[in-house]
């Protein structure tokens, strides 16, 4: 056999091929590896996966705990060994937390893995599986905080709409309200009268994040920054003069209670949230720039958000007509928004156009509050340039300061944001906006109002924003 | 009580198939003998605690005695396969033995969790197999005319391959095996070996231009038949295997240039063509989308591995039977699943040092035969265990090949054993040729 004329690269080339498998292997390897650690977690909390019901039998589902350790949600296990979801504070976190009985919504559903998850020490393991008992399944910190949900739930009262609050700086999310709510101890019970009510109840909706509205003027932020946009360094020179109704080739655009704004300019225009100035405004505008930019800041997008939530829309193409193109840019026509976007456009703002992925859960703890897994805030992206940022945040400051953001002005610290009153149905009160931040110099606190039917957006939604405003930064 | 076993034994599995592992690459770096022997000592002992450890979750968790029988026979089978093969070979490669037994172990514990009567046809069958395939080593030695044949090779494999896609049993949309008396039987399995033969005895008579056009001609014939079997997993198996081996002897980039492209075209084509081929690459570049249908496979593989995690659920703690066709081509997310991910991944590594141990041994045989035989099992061998376990993973598109040795089915189990004797008989001839030499050395120091 040794009579063959051995190729005398053939041990190089082999060599050659086994590094290359070695490396394909490897990379293989750091896949299955990156999966395991970063991304498992989403796979395994898909619906589809049977097995997460198979460690409900081995483990009493942890608690929801607030960010001062007040209980949220926990299971109570009865002396027959039967577990009862609690909610101590009934209605009052019912769409963020969710519930667990007829399915899994909220953050009952989102950490859903963790609540089953163990990480008892290893001697209390060894009791539990000695004596037969289930183990207890980790607890879940909650960004949540107590006083504003409160706070929250008080201002908005009876009527039905969202408040959401969150850390510009952070994505921490602080607070969220959406009435009318149902109380997650009841579900069950209820179900029928829940899923079958009333439709404008809608109690099962968590209107925050998939209630979707026009969102009126609160729009003309981003009217206003394309206009800017379209004019760098130029747009102080805009002047509108305003008699409460403006007239465009038979189309007559009222501005709030045909308020007359008399002369303006563009800040001012802006203050007032004047309809005839933006109306104006919005012919001269390059539509597909408005479109480009209303899908840079999440229009018809998927949204950063880990809980269940619907796409905004934003429908104008370049070809639209004029009446179309002056009601969109005020805030009207087929646009439409939900709370929770508007509030993440504002807190970018707040937050020098970075914005910051909106979450829940601080960290997982074990019942005996050691950390077990540590949630960090994580940048989405920058949904617009520093200086577009900052020349947004004098604006929204001189709406408190002049405009319509009148109920926000106080001297304990100076609040900015946009007020909205969008029409939604003829002859019905218009839905109440208000979405901002503050403090304007240092945003500590971003927040975001809707009231259904509330009226003016500054006399019904602003007011509830000051007081959260009141509650979080007044010590 | 049985609860905290189950949880210890999880840890020390772990514990002991990392450190089993770690010797499998620290063999390589070791020159002296007695260091490498000693390391492959170590392995058996991990390996056998490991085994026991295993079983007796296994037995805990079913309270069935006969596993504790079947047990015993699994031990004494690893004892004997161990210790008479070292004694009729001599020189017989450990390292590769101590694979065998390794990977068979996770075979026979992932088998009796997920189904004991299956484990226990899959072990007679093994034991069989081994008996049958202890002959190679000696045939490779003495009978030189397997170089010759070249054609028996090639027309033997195509009559095979031809007979399945003709007259085959279809399985989850392919023809893959025939029924002889009983017994169903995949020919592809064992016409990889015929044909890595085939290949290697064309390119040892010459590498000119008319061999290598008509070996290439017979080689497509094999992937063509394969492809019209749908069998998609091992036409690319004969395909990388065919276009290596062709590099190899000839150390031709443009060869290796110009087959890669029409690889490449062929998958396009093949995915223009096919709606199996559309259907297994969408699953794979989104399963989460259609979970119920096209994704099923990939979104219940990936589940177990999920929620597996690193250290496993432990046996018995999973939910391994809600994946399809899990005791063949998913078996990497079983063992994932219970075993846990760092067993998987050391599994894997396992598979890598055995393709290592056919790479260094194809380097070192002098006959271009011997040299493309080594290489091209060894290279049939691993992209067999990339495609399964890249599968399993979501790294790859799911091809539906089997991880050889860990895998239910007899052909496979068979074709394997014939595969890693063939190597081990390569590597016992060379050993008895420098010892040779090396006795020479001596007498002629000595005179």
């Amino acid at each position: 056999m040794k009579k063959t004329r051995p190729n005398p690269r053939a041990n190089k080339n082999i060599l050659w091929f086994a590094y290359g498998v070695v490396g394909v292997f490897a990379a293989m390897g750091l896949y299955m590896g990156v999966f395991l650690q970063f991304q498992s977690e989403d796979v395994i909390n898909n619906p589809y996966n049977a097995r997460i019901a198979g460690m409900a039998d081995r483990v009493v589902r942890g608690k929801l705990l607030a960010d001062d350790g007040t209980v949220i949600a926990e299971t109570v296990v009865g002396e027959d060994g039967k577990e009862t979801r609690s909610y101590p504070y009934g209605e009052l976190f019912a769409h963020v937390a969710g519930y667990s009985t007829m399915g899994k919504t909220g953050l009952e559903s989102l950490v859903n893995f963790h609540l089953l998850s163990s990480h008892v020490n290893l001697m209390e393991k060894i009791i539990d599986e000695l004596s037969g008992e289930k183990s207890t399944g980790d607890n879940v910190a909650t960004t949540l905080n107590l006083r504003l949900q409160q706070t929250a739930w008080d201002a908005l009262g009876d009527r039905r709409g969202a408040v959401i609050a969150m850390e510009p700086d952070t994505g921490k999310v602080l607070a969220m309200v959406s009435k009318p709510a149902f109380d997650p101890n009841t579900v069950e019970a209820e179900w029928d009268s829940l899923v079958n009510g009333d439709s404008k109840e809608a109690r099962l909706l968590n209107r925050a994040t998939q209630g979707l509205y026009p969102p009126g003027s609160t729009f003309k932020v981003i009217t206003a920054l394309e206009y800017m946009r379209e004019h760098p360094g130029a747009y102080d020179g805009f002047h509108f003069s305003c008699d409460g109704i403006y007239e465009y080739e038979n189309i007559r655009i009222q501005c709030y209670h045909k308020t007359a704004h008399g002369e303006e300019d563009f800040a001012a225009s802006f203050a007032n949230s004047c309809n005839g100035a933006f109306a104006s405004l919005g012919l001269e505008l390059d539509l597909d720039g408005l479109k480009g930019l209303s899908e840079q800041l999440l229009f018809n997008r998927d949204q950063p958000l880990s809980i269940p939530y619907k796409q905004s829309v934003y429908q104008m193409e370049a070809d639209a007509e004029d009446w179309e193109i002056m009601q969109t840019a005020m805030g009207q026509g087929s646009t439409l928004m939900t709370p929770m976007h508007n509030l993440m456009v504002m807190a970018a703002i707040a937050n020098d156009g970075i914005l910051m992925k909106p979450y829940f859960v601080d960290h997982v703890e074990n019942p005996g509050g050691q950390t077990v897994k540590k949630f960090k805030p994580e940048a989405y992206g920058e949904l617009m340039v520093a200086n577009e940022a900052a020349a947004l945040k004098e604006l929204l400051v001189r709406v408190v300061n002049e405009g319509t953001g009148s109920s926000l002005r106080t001297d304990a610290y100076q609040a900015a944001g946009k007020t909205g009153s969008a029409e939604f149905e003829t002859g019905k009160e218009t839905h109440a906006w208000f979405v901002g931040y503050a403090p304007a110099e240092d945003p500590k606190l971003a927040v975001c109002v809707i009231v259904e039917e509330g009226g003016s957006g500054g006399r019904t939604a602003g007011p509830i924003a000051k007081k959260l405003f009141d509650a979080y930064l007044i010590p | 009580m049985t609860n905290l076993v189950v949880e210890v034994s999880r840890y020390l599995i772990i514990l002991l198939i990392a450190i089993y592992t770690y010797y499998n690459f620290r063999f390589f770096s070791m020159k002296d003998q007695e260091g490498r022997d000693l390391a492959c000592s170590r392995q058996l002992v991990c390996m056998f605690m490991l085994h026991f450890l295993a079983n007796m979750v296994i037995v805990l968790n079913t309270g069935l005695e006969s596993l504790a029988l079947f047990y015993g026979a699994q031990v004494i089978f690893f004892l004997c396969y161990i210790y008479l093969y070292r004694f009729f070979y001599r020189n017989v490669s450990r390292l590769l033995v101590n694979n065998t037994c390794m990977l068979l172990c996770t075979s026979f514990i992932m088998l009796t969790r997920l189904n004991p009567s299956r484990a226990m046809r899959q072990f007679v069958i093994v034991a069989a197999a081994a008996v049958i395939t202890w002959i190679i080593p000696l045939i490779i030695d003495r009978v030189w005319q397997l170089a010759k044949i070249p054609w028996i090779y090639c027309g033997l494999g195509l009559a095979l391959l031809s007979a399945v896609c003709l007259l085959g049993n279809t399985s989850y949309g392919a023809q893959l095996s025939i029924s002889i008396g009983g017994f169903s039987f995949q020919p592809s399995e064992f016409v990889k070996i015929s044909f890595v033969f085939f290949v290697a005895t064309m390119f040892y008579r010459s590498t000119d231009f008319k061999t290598i056009a008509v070996t290439t001609a017979a080689a497509a014939a094999h992937v063509l038949v394969l492809a019209a079997s749908r069998d998609l997993g091992n036409a690319l198996i004969y395909f990388v295997s065919y276009l290596m081996m062709l590099f190899v002897a000839t150390s031709n980039w443009f060869y290796l240039g110009a087959g890669a492209a029409g690889g490449a075209g062929a998958a396009v084509a093949a995915y223009h063509m096919f709606s199996h081929v559309r259907r297994r690459i969408q699953a794979w570049r989104d399963p989460w989308s259609d979970v119920d249908d096209i994704g099923y496979q990939a979104a219940q593989s990936l589940f177990a591995i999920g929620t597996g995690g690193w250290f496993g659920m432990g046996l018995y703690q999973g939910m391994p039977e809600k994946i399809p066709v899990v005791d063949k081509d998913f078996i990497f997310s079983a063992v994932s699943e219970e075993l846990g991910g760092i067993y998987a991944l050391c599994l894997l590594f396992i598979c890598v040092g055995c393709f290592l141990q056919f790479m260094l041994i194809a380097t070192k045989m002098q006959a271009m035969f011997y040299k493309l035989i080594a290489f091209g099992l060894g290279t049939v061998y691993i992209t067999q265990v990339f495609l399964t376990v890249g599968g399993a993973t979501k790294f790859i598109p799911s091809t539906g090949v089997t991880l050889p040795f860990v895998s239910y089915g007899g052909s496979s189990v068979l074709a394997t054993f014939i595969l890693f004797n063939i190597i081990q008989g390569l590597y016992i001839l060379k050993r008895g040729e420098e010892e040779e030499d090396e006795k020479d050395q001596a007498k002629s120091q000595g005179q």
